[in-house]
Parts: C-alpha cells; structure tokens; sequence
C-alpha cells in the first residue's frame, strides 16, 4: 500500500499546486468577467456586454469568451469563474433549472435567487431551436411543417450533441411528432452548415437568428405543433457582481433590454459571419460607435498569434514539466512495488481514456476556468506516456547489473541516480517525448475551458465558420508539434548518455 | 576463510544445492568446478548474500552471512562477472570508481587507485576513457576485475570470468589472474566450467553436479583419485571436446595419447 499512498499523495500535490493558480473563486475587486458559450451569437452579446461595462467604467472587463457548450458555461458562471453571459429562458427552464413550468425570466429570476444568481428581462429577441433543410430539397419533396419529415423517413440528418441529447431537443421533438428518420447523425454545428450545403445532410437543427440562413438558402420548418419552447436570449448574471457594480448592471439593462429584435439580430449574426468581420467591429456597430476602419479578421489574428504562441508554449511546457516531476517518480514507485505499480498505471490509464474534452470539464466544478484547470487536466494526460515509460525502463535493466550495484554497496539514490535512471533514460525520453507531442496537439482544446493558446481560434473559427480561422489555429499547432519533436531529437543527444547511443 | 556448511537452496521444487559443505582457506584459490545447472554459481550468490539458503549456513571469517551482516562483509569482497558486468552508460574509468564515489573517496585518491589497478590489470590508460562497447572483450573484463579490486577487498568471487572470450585471450587472462592472485594473497573464489582453468588457477577444487559436491581436493587429486566415476568422466569429456575441435582432428583420434 505504500506505493498507492504515495500515488495519491502525488495526485494531492498536484491538485493543491495548481488550485492557486486556477484562481477559481470570486473575482478580484475591479473587474468584471464575463462569459460566452461558442456560438456567434454568444460572442457578439458577450462582446456588446463587455464594451456597454468598458463604457460605464466602474470596473475593468475580462473576456472569457467561447467557453463551449450550456453545462460548462452555467458551471463557469456558479463556480464564479465568471460573472455573467448570454442565456436563453428556455434553455435555463428546461435544462438548467428543470422545470418547464418557467416560462417568463420574471420566474426564472425567483428561482435564480437562491443560488446567487439573477437575470435581466428579455433582450428583445427569441432564438429558437428550429430543423433546416435546403429551399430547393423543400420544394421537391414538398416539405414545409415539421411534420412533414414524417413522410420522409430516408432523410438524413445531423444534429448538434446538445440538440440530440436534451429533452426540449431531438428526444422529445421525435416523440411529439412520431418521426422516423432513419439516419441521425451529431456533427459539431459549424461543419454541418458545410455537410447540408454540399448536399451530405438533409435536415438540421439551427438556431433561428442564424446569420446563415439566409446565404445557404435554407428553409426553417414549421413547428406546426409547437413544440419548441420559447428561447428569450437574457443576460444571466451573478447577483454579487449585480450588487456590487449597480450602475453597470443597470446601464446593460436599459441598453440591451428590449432593444434587439430578431432581424437585428440576424444582420449582427450574418456580419461576423458572412461578411468576416470582428465581433468587436460587430458589437461596436450596434451600440453604435465609431469603428476603426481598416482591420479585417486576419490582421487581427495575425497581431493575436503571438501571444497565442506564448499561450500555447506555457501550457504544453507547464503541463509536460509538471507530468514529467510527478510521472517519473510514479514510474519509479511502480517499478519497486509491482503489484501495486499496476494498480497505479491502471489508474493512469483509465485517466487517459476519459475523453480530453470531458476531462477539462470535469476540472471547472474543481478548478473554476482558464489556464489552471486546463493545466491540471493536460497534466493528467501528460501523465500516462511517462509514468509508462519509466516504468518499462526501469524494469528492463538487466538485473545483473542491478545486484552488482547492491555488491558495490551503492545507497539507494545514487543506484537510482547514477544507475538506473541513466540505463532507463531512453526509454524515459521516449514517453516524455510522446507527451510533448501530444500535449501540443490536446492543448488546443483548452481554449473550451478559457484557457487559451491556438485552440481559441480554432474555437472561433467553428463558431465563425471560417477556415482561414480554424487553420490559423490547427496550423501553427502542427508547427510547434513538430518542433517540440526535432528539440527532443537534439535533447536525446544531450540526456542519453554516450555508452547508450 | 569462508565456512558452507550444509547448504540447500531450493528454487521452487528442485533444489539447485543440496546439504552442500566445503571450506574455502584465507588467502587460496578455490575453485568451483561443474556444467551448468550444478550450483556452483547459486553458491556464490549464496556467499556474497544475493539469495539466502533454505538450511545451512555460510560464514566469512567467522561472520554468518545474513541480511544485518550483508553489508559489512560486502565491504571485504569483490564480484566479478562474466564479460565484466559493466555499466554500459559509464566508461570504464567511472565504472571502476563507483564503490569508492560511494565511500565518498576524494577525486584525487580515486584517479591515483584507478590508475594503480589498470598497472595491475594491464589495461592501457587511454582505454579507461572509452565506454564498455568501446572496448574489446578482455578489455572489458579486466575493468571488471579493476572494480572489483578498487577499494581493496580481502576476498575476490568471479562468476565465469572468463566465459564470453575466445581461447588466445582466455589463455592468456588465466596465466595473468595466476600471478595475480598469488601476488595479491587474496582469498579468491572462481566459478568455472572449464577444467583447464580449474587446474591452472585452483589450489583446491570443489567438483559439483546436480547441486551436490563430488569431490574436493587439488586437480591432481581429482585426476589421480576420482572420487567416483563421473569426475573422470567430467574431465575426460571435456578434454575430448577440447581435442575433437582441433582443425584436422578426428574426433576422439587422440584419446589414447
């Protein structure tokens, strides 16, 4: 049990070294965080916001915009790793607080209350779930309600994770009217404009503001039955900040409450969208101020990629660095103590089989958002390829060579330092690494979480759909994985000792 | 003196030794002397505490050799394996320094050993600085035999020191370590499967098989007075197989002579 004590001794360390750098908690006096889920319309409420806060100025605004879906930005928001974002009333009715009956932000607002929490009244426009098909594919097979899907059965469909899981989605959309489709898919929501417009897909789930709409010649169905409920976009804000900064949360109010209808808000849509420009450019448009004239989206990138750069190279350096100071004695423990080693691999292992993304939100109940918790979930990741191969290393050493260090009656640590360490060290290198490479290619998906790096304009480029984003991100991502690999070809040269090679 | 007495050591079910007995004098060459699978190796692990017995005892001057004492009687021995056991990551200067770097010896002190023992081996100076794979198989096993020796050790055990090297160098190594040993005074221990080697290094000879002693005595005792037939077949055999792998001979032509 020793070695399993010691395991989890480590497991401990690691949570309390980066609990103090998640900085999960109330925010700091002076500034107010706010939040987006990673959708376009979410940016642009989040930014519109963000800059109505910048205007008042009683605090500062952190933007922690593209936080993924609805579980982790609610989550964001209770834990305090933000202090508001864009909601919709039926989403918060009926996936957040469970209880359909909730029908008006007034009611929702009572129920908030308890927790913390409160929302503004409705910004003016309901953004509803609706099935897409193309116009002309409506035209041949005569569809215009949903119900007509019902007669088509070999359609074929894609829907959004969350649109094919959530009771007011898919599930509960099928049974109200008994369709049949033979084929459903769930596609990341970006990708299935690209699917349903080069005919792949024939029915989709969109929301109705959708700035796409329109270009890709879709036609929403009828939800003739209503069955959808009513989506209100809302500010959802924690009541703290609301208190503590009465000005700014009145002033977001009287400038956002009522004021958007849904035109508005498609046009807003359709300009980040279609016409490529910067949800700030959008946000400024709307509130109506002057907008600095000549950047596009890629000159904002490009001044963006450093510090993306940097981003990205702290969370792989950190996140490996704090792998390889907790995977290598873990390496060791199990390869003095077999039977409890396997024990702790297996644990690592099954670590490593939780997807990377459910991982990092499994960190925010924990860690809150940003950089700590991404940390400590690619560090977990990080863990398996070296722990593993300090392990292999280790008990591959001839065991000759091991009891003529215990006849040259060496201590311990130096057998382990002078000895074994060494004659493992290939091995070692290899599973370090292995969890460089990788590191890279997971830390793109710390931008879900906020913690940035190259995977914010991945995120942004699906949310956007834009390629020249999403590339922008996946590019330099390769680029740095393929560095990482050459750097450690030289290290190899530098850390296996001569007599190895 | 190194005192077996009643030995057996069993790995799983078979017994690799068996109620094994026999003396090792202070200061004398005694050689262990058998095919593999006699015990005569488990034996050696026995007396440097690698493996402890199932019944028995071993002593060194005196001392039984068990885990509280291990490591003090270690500090009076020195272990030789085949093809030297060298850490392959460490050249060979750095290899034969590890036992005194853990006594905390000063640089200067251990540069003036090393060099001291590779006189002694007749190791070329210039080849301490080469890593193992760099180094001939000779070569190799005189490092092992400077480590062994470095910090001094009244008793030496040499597991098949020779083993891995081909005949000419093997030859020529054993007439080295003869007046080795008798310049050194060492209490020494050598495994071997090789009777010529026996004769050569052995002031006493213990012949085992199937884990349990045949004989001890001198290689003339054994080659005069065996103790039973198969210690003439042991020395004949090997003699045969020695004979019969000359180029041009037939086999066994030459037995008769």
């Amino acid at each position: 049990m020793r070695a399993l004590s010691r395991s989890t001794l480590g497991g401990a360390a690691l949570a309390a070294i980066l609990l103090g750098a998640a900085g999960a908690g109330a925010a700091p006096d002076g500034v107010i965080r706010v939040g987006s889920k990673s959708f376009t319309e979410s940016y642009i409420l989040a930014e519109v916001a963000a800059q109505i806060i910048e205007q008042v100025g009683e605090a500062r605004v952190e933007r922690r915009v593209g936080l993924g879906g609805t579980g982790l930005t609610y989550r964001a928001l209770e834990s305090g790793a933000i202090d508001l974002y864009p909601e919709y009333t039926g989403t918060l009715a009926l996936v957040l607080l469970k209880d359909a009956s909730l029908a008006t932000p007034e009611a929702i607002r009572e129920r908030l209350r308890p927790g913390g929490l409160t929302v503004s009244a409705s910004l003016g426009f309901v953004n509803t779930y609706a099935l897409a098909v193309r116009a002309d594919a409506a035209e041949r097979l005569g569809l215009r309600t949903i119900g007509d899907l019902a007669r088509h059965p070999e359609l074929r469909a894609a829907f959004s994770s969350g649109f094919l899981e959530r009771e007011d989605g898919w599930p509960g959309l099928r049974a109200r009217y008994g369709l049949t489709l033979a084929r459903v898919e769930v596609m990341e929501h970006a990708l299935t404009y690209r699917a349903i417009a080069s005919g792949q897909v024939d029915v989709m789930d969109v929301f109705s503001t959708d700035g796409q709409l329109e270009r890709l010649k879709l036609l929403l169905l009828d939800d003739d039955r209503h069955f959808f409920p009513d989506y209100s976009a809302v500010l959802l804000a924690r009541r703290e900040m609301t208190e503590r900064y009465p000005r700014t949360w009145a002033r977001l109010r009287e400038v956002l409450e009522g004021r958007l209808d849904a035109a508005r808000m498609a046009r807003l849509n359709a300009m980040a969208d279609l016409d490529g420009r910067r949800v700030s450019e959008v946000a400024a448009v709307f509130l109506g101020r002057a907008v600095p004239a000549g950047t596009g989206r890629g000159r904002e990138i490009l001044a963006e990629l450093g510090s993306l750069t940097m981003d990205h190279l702290v969370l792989v350096l950190v996140a490996v660095g704090v792998a390889i100071v907790l995977g290598i004695p873990m390496g060791i423990v199990a390869a003095r103590h077999r039977r409890t080693g396997q024990l702790e691999l297996s644990v690592i292992a099954m670590l490593q089989t939780v997807p990377a993304l459910a991982l990092l939100m499994f960190m925010i109940p924990l860690f809150g958002i940003g950089k700590g918790p991404a940390l400590v979930a690619l560090s977990l990741y990080a863990l398996l390829p070296i722990a593993r191969n300090t392990y292999a290393g280790l008990i591959a050493i001839d065991r000759t060579l091991l009891e003529i260090a215990g006849v040259l009656r060496l201590a311990p640590l130096r057998r382990l330092l002078r000895i074994e360490l060494p004659l493992a060290a290939i091995s070692i290198m290899a599973g370090i690494k292995t969890a460089a490479v990788t590191t890279v290619g997971t830390a793109t998906l710390a931008a879900f979480i906020g913690g940035g790096g190259y995977g914010a304009l991945i995120v942004r480029g699906l949310a956007l759909d834009d390629t020249a984003t999403i590339l922008a991100g996946a590019a330099p991502a390769a680029a740095m994985a393929l560095a990482f690999h050459a750097l450690f070809e030289l290290a190899d040269r530098v850390l296996v000792p001569r007599g190895l090679r | 003196m190194i005192a077996v007495q009643e030995v057996t050591k069993r790995f799983g079910a078979t017994p690799a030794l068996d109620a094994v007995s026999l003396t090792v004098r202070s200061g004398t060459t005694h050689v262990l002397l058998g095919s593999s699978g006699s015990g005569k190796s488990t034996l050696l692990r026995l007396i440097l505490g690698l493996i402890w017995p199932d019944a028995g005892s071993v002593r060194v001057d005196g001392t039984p050799v068990e885990p509280a004492t291990r490591d003090g009687l270690l500090a009076r021995m020195g272990y030789v394996v085949q093809d030297g056991g060298l850490y392959p990551h460490l050249t060979a200067f750095a290899n034969v320094a590890l036992a005194a770097e853990a006594q905390r010896w000063a640089p200067a002190r251990i540069a003036a050993r090393v060099g001291e023992l590779a006189d002694l081996a007749g190791l070329d100076g210039a080849m301490l600085r080469r890593y193992p794979r760099e180094l001939s198989g000779g070569q190799r096993q005189r490092v092992g035999l400077m480590r062994a020796l470095v910090l001094d050790p009244p008793i030496l055990l040499l597991d098949e020191p020779l083993g891995a090297l081909d005949p000419i160098v093997r030859a020529e190594l054993q007439e080295q370590l003869a007046a080795l040993f008798a310049r050194l005074a060492k209490t020494v221990v050598l495994v071997t499967h090789d009777i010529r080697e026996a004769a050569r290094l052995g002031q006493a000879i213990t012949l085992l098989t199937g884990g349990r002693v045949v004989q001890h005595g001198t290689f003339r005792d054994l080659a005069e007075r065996p103790a039973s037939p198969f210690v003439t077949q042991f020395l004949t055999a090997q003699t045969v197989e020695m004979l019969g792998s000359l180029p041009g001979s037939p086999p066994g032509a030459r037995t008769g002579g």
